[in-house]
């Protein structure tokens, strides 16, 4: 039998590429050589991008003398904490990356309560120009941030509210892009449940806390997961808001590493390392929503 | 929750842009019925404030604001004391704007071109690869983890002109050293370097997102009529990628044109202005050596505004064109 011999083909493991027959025909040194060619094509182009990745941890861990040496020292004899430690001394990293936590933490959590609240209005409640208001708010999408800072600094200062928590983040308590990605979920809820629900008395805040919130959770992480790492790696507005090193956010205390001290590489190359920590931590493990938030204008 | 696409594309077509059908609620009496529409829509505008003051308050007021600054002159701390009509946009007929303006131009296509050619080429590889493929998607990903100042201060370390790492690998090479930063030539492209490593990742997600929701039947037939390898990607792939190439297109574009992390950390703008991009010109003009000239950086700021907006009526053109027979 031919089938029999599929389940021990390495290529049936992807069925949906067709995999035993891919094996059967075509085989030969051109083909050989056109594998070759691609891991190699691969190869060419992983290098340049997994080089920084690997470097920032690699430079951070060594000696100072290593990263003086030139030419330079690729890989370090041991794992030194020297960088870490004087990058600490040289910025309030700790602070720095608590003051990112929260900024980080508020926006997320008040986006994702704003685009649940408005999104569920879209698709739930029935309201004249609806359409409108919604074609507004993706509207408001269009608008770079550069072009809303000067107003909103001066609006801020204005308010005594430079230099704060409130400063840092009030203009992204809202966002219309959660509200976009929540509404299109909502709409996939069935209509029947929501009916039955209503018929039972359940009122609306409660049907959408104790039922749609829960059976939303992919897309509810997929927008925090994306907003999480937006707002932890914003740069123009903390650096334009904030004045004193005890509120400045992670980002900025980067900066002021280089050009606080004379471009020591290692404290750059620490701090750097210490930043990403977080943010690479999601990337690893919650890839599966961040390519659903990032790709949602991309795929229908 | 299981598969959103299917659930998407088979319910009610979803066409874009309209609202939701409201649940047909059978609701007894004409004036009960009236009540409690007029409380529904209450609640809707309940659930919508929060959002709608904030992009009142921090968006469509400062728009306003913006306009306003743009049109008068400030004293030495910013406050607008006089009305200058459009002077501030006239100012900009000159060569020194007109340099800001190329450099943003030759920044977007230093980004946009080698980054989506890239991101095409890495998700095209990776289409061959049979196992491991997964693994290495994640892999090409990984910059997306770095911020703009995390991966702007990891190059400033291999640009850097004493003990760089890229020289040093180019002195082992026998190669020149290559005045990374500090040349005019040079300072920009080396800027485009770091973006385009930061964005790969990104365009490596929403290409490969659109490769899977090519439908299997099209590769199977492709492949029983022969084609493998290049010519498969040629003639079905790519053509079958056009939505999401178009949207990496723009999304870039726009991304580019609001660069500002990368050139305030690695260059400040210089040498010699050879940096100074529309977004790190308004900075400049509005925040840095404490000038506050708020109302030429407001003028720049309604014209970065219109080059964006521009690019997002395109795209939205585009791709409500394409929605109907794709």
């Amino acid at each position: 039998m031919t089938a029999a011999p599929s389940t021990s083909d390495p290529a049936a493991r992807t069925p949906a590429r067709g995999g035993a027959p891919r094996r059967g025909y075509r085989h030969g040194p051109g083909r050989l050589l056109g594998r070759a060619a691609l891991y190699l094509a691969l190869a060419v182009l992983l290098v340049p991008v997994l080089f920084p990745v690997y470097y920032v941890f690699a430079g951070a861990l060594m000696e100072p003398r290593e990263l003086a040496s030139f030419p330079p020292r690729l890989v370090p004899d041991g794992l030194h904490p020297d960088n870490l430690l004087a990058a600490l001394e040289a910025v309030p990293l700790l602070r720095m990356y608590g003051n990112s936590l929260v900024m980080a933490g508020v926006i997320t959590v008040s986006q994702l309560v704003t685009s649940a609240l408005a999104a569920y209005a879209f698709v739930f409640l029935r309201f004249r120009g609806s359409a409108v208001v919604f074609a507004l708010f993706l509207s408001t999408l269009m608008v770079p941030g550069e072009a809303t800072f000067i107003p909103n600094y001066l609006t801020l200062s204005g308010w005594g509210l430079a230099d704060t928590y409130a400063g840092l983040v009030l203009p992204f308590l809202a966002y219309a892009f959660g509200t976009f990605l929540l509404r299109q979920s909502f709409r996939q809820f069935p209509r029947e449940l929501y009916d039955a629900a209503r018929m039972d008395g359940m009122g609306h805040l409660r049907f959408l806390w104790t039922v749609l919130v829960p059976l939303s959770r992919p897309a509810l992480t997929a927008v925090g997961v994306y907003v999480f790492i937006t707002s932890w790696n914003m740069y123009f507005w903390p650096l334009i808001i904030t004045r004193s090193t005890s509120m400045q956010t992670l980002q900025i205390g980067l900066n002021s590493l280089k050009t606080g001290e004379a471009a020591n590489p290692g404290l750059l190359l620490a701090g750097a390392a210490l930043s990403v920590l977080p943010t690479l931590a999601l990337v690893i493990l919650g890839q599966r929503f961040i390519v659903r938030g990032l790709t949602a204008g991309a795929v229908r | 929750m299981s598969s959103p696409t299917i659930l998407h594309g088979g319910g009610s077509g979803v066409p874009s842009g309209t609202a939701a059908p409201a649940p047909a609620a059978s609701t007894p009496a004409p004036r009960g019925r009236r009540r409690e529409r007029g409380r529904e829509a209450a609640l809707a505008w309940a659930f919508l404030a929060p959002s709608v003051a904030v992009f009142a308050l921090f968006l469509l007021y400062p728009l306003g604001r913006t306009l306003y600054l743009s049109l008068h002159g400030n004293d030495i701390i910013g406050r607008p004391d006089r009305f200058v009509g459009l002077s501030h946009f006239a100012e900009m007929a000159t060569p020194e704007f007109g340099g800001v303006l190329l450099t943003t131009l030759l920044f977007t296509l230093g980004v946009v071109v080698p980054g989506v050619v890239g991101a095409l080429a890495v998700v095209l590889l990776l289409e061959g690869v049979v196992r491991g493929q997964r693994l290495l998607r994640g892999a090409f990903a990984l910059p997306f983890a770095f911020s703009v100042a995390s991966a702007s201060v990891i190059f400033s370390v291999f640009y850097s002109p004493g003990n760089s790492v890229l020289n040093g690998i180019l002195y082992q090479l026998g190669l020149d050293q290559v005045p990374w930063l500090t040349s005019q030539e040079m300072a920009l492209w080396s800027v485009c370097v770091t973006t385009v490593w930061m964005n790969l990742g990104y365009g490596v997600l929403v290409l490969a997102a659109g490769i899977g929701s090519i439908p299997k039947e099209i590769n199977e037939a492709a492949r029983i009529d022969g084609a493998t390898g290049p010519r498969l990607a040629r003639d079905v792939t790519v053509p079958m990628l056009g939505p999401q190439l178009f949207f990496l297109v723009v999304i870039s574009t726009i991304n580019a044109l609001q660069s500002f992390g990368q050139i305030h950390i690695l260059t400040n703008g210089g040498p010699v202005g050879s940096t100074t991009t529309l977004v790190y010109s308004i900075y400049q003009y509005a925040f840095a050596y404490g000038t506050s000239d708020f109302g030429r950086a407001s003028a720049q700021a309604l014209v970065l505004l219109l080059v964006v907006l521009v690019c997002t009526a395109v795209q939205f053109g585009v791709l409500e064109r394409k929605v109907h027979y794709a």
